[in-house]
């Protein structure tokens, strides 16, 4: 169904979301990395407002924010459903695309714990979810299959083990989050993800200098 | 269908208006419930305990947070006067525009009048930068859903009846730097949806005095 084109960047969790995405669709695709630091001209044509990646080309046309991407790539290829069908449904998923756990990196001291509190806020209301309320039952979110948060969560989970490594502090316990944890080992364990998440070591090194850089930033 | 719809809401607030627009445009008949954020009712408190925000759309026995999702759930369970294209491309477009209006414009706004010193005239450069790439998307269309009312629409207009107190803190004229925007406003406040659910500019302006005297922005 047209030529399909992803630029995206190694690390970014956004990126792995709409990899994993079309692998789970079954959708062929050219993959280009962007080396962040030196942005190619296709950023600013496609994406000229953000001029980030990922960005999705299809048959010629860009399509750029991860969970525009998502639903766009939910929409055009429609076998495998990564949504449910029913509108309540749908809104529940989409609320929970929401909360973001990528600040911690970014900051330090106070604001650092404030962001973890937070973090592990948004974990607690997920695990209640999952335990009792509305995703009882259930191996991942989207059902028996995988479906769009699945994909959103899965991707930041392994930003927040690495955030957990590089600040010292365990965002979340197994014991306190065993719905969570349960959940994370069948997202890891598809062939889909295997195959897109980087090396824990590569991504380590790379948290850990991104962490540094950004505080620098912070601190002149 | 599906039950009774209550909004829990303030009557201020532009995310609010988002969704009593779209429930207009549908024709839902709809309760609505004003809410005092200083003393939230246990109705909010319950039916979203992670945000504890407005607006809440209540349909049956189900709890919708979230202006835009909200937004999306009425489209989808209501069908007629549909706010998003059926094309998946246009529908990503209208998307990006609608959560640009979050990140760029509503950003912006809010820091002409929560900052001091310097921040207010920086973020009255970035509100109007965000209202002219806007402008450049609408092109020569009537709306951003084209010829009638879209997504895009419903997600930035609330937020022309604060175009005043902005203009107030931020020294600027939208219809001045802006004109494509301000007659685009004018043809939304010409349907009938809109026009129900518009707030004066001079009680908005109010509103954004007794928040910068209560939250210490002054």
């Amino acid at each position: 169904m047209g030529s399909v084109k992803v630029h995206g960047m190694w690390a970014c969790s956004y990126t792995q979301r709409v990899l994993v995405a079309l692998k789970l669709k079954g959708v062929e695709f050219e993959y280009i990395e962007e080396d962040s630091s030196d942005k190619s001209p296709t950023l600013s044509l496609y994406n000229p407002i953000y001029e980030k990646v990922p960005i999705l080309v299809h048959e010629g046309k860009a399509v750029v924010e991860s969970v525009v991407i998502l639903e766009y790539i939910e929409e055009t290829w429609r076998h495998d459903p990564l949504m449910p069908e029913n509108p309540y449904d749908r809104a529940l998923i989409r609320f929970w695309l929401g909360p973001a756990v990528g600040s911690i990196l970014q900051l330090s001291g106070e604001e650092q714990s404030a962001a973890i509190g937070q973090a592990r806020e948004s974990l607690r209301f997920i695990e209640a979810e999952l335990t009792e309320g509305q995703f009882k039952g259930r191996k991942f979110f989207g059902g028996n299959h995988v479906g769009i948060l699945d994909i959103v969560l899965g991707c930041g989970s392994f930003w927040l083990k690495a955030m957990e490594e590089d600040v010292e502090v365990k965002i979340y316990e197994e014991e306190a989050f065993p719905m969570f944890h349960a959940w994370v080992c069948s997202f890891e364990e598809l062939p889909q993800v295997k195959e897109t998440i980087p090396d824990a070591e590569k991504f380590m090194d790379y948290a850990k200098a991104l962490r540094k850089m950004m505080l620098n930033f912070g601190n002149p | 269908m599906g039950g009774e719809v209550i909004l829990l809401d303030v009557w201020s607030s532009p995310f609010g208006v988002r969704v009593r627009i779209a429930l207009a445009e549908k024709g839902v008949k709809y309760e609505y419930r004003e809410e005092v954020l200083d003393n939230k009712s246990e109705l909010l408190l319950k039916s979203n305990p992670v945000h504890k925000k407005i607006p809440v759309l209540i349909h049956g026995d189900k709890c919708v947070s979230e202006s835009l999702i909200i937004v999306q759930y009425v489209d989808e369970v209501w069908k007629n006067s549909p706010l998003l294209p059926e094309d998946p491309y246009e529908r990503a477009v209208a998307r990006f525009w609608a959560d640009f209006v979050d990140k760029k414009v509503y950003e912006s706004a809010t820091r002409i009048w929560t900052r001091k010193g310097d921040a207010p005239a920086e973020a009255a450069k970035d509100f109007i930068e965000s209202l002219k790439i806007l402008e450049s998307s609408l092109g020569d269309k009537s709306f951003f859903g084209g010829e009638k009312l879209g997504f895009v629409d419903v997600a930035l207009v609330p937020f022309v009846d604060w175009f005043h107190a902005y203009e107030v803190h931020g020294g600027f004229s939208v219809a001045a730097e802006c004109p494509k925007i301000d007659a685009w406003a004018k043809r939304c406040k010409e349907k009938e949806s809109v026009s129900m659910a518009s707030q004066d500019p001079e009680k908005i302006l109010m509103v954004v005095e007794r928040l910068k005297k209560k939250f210490g922005y002054v």
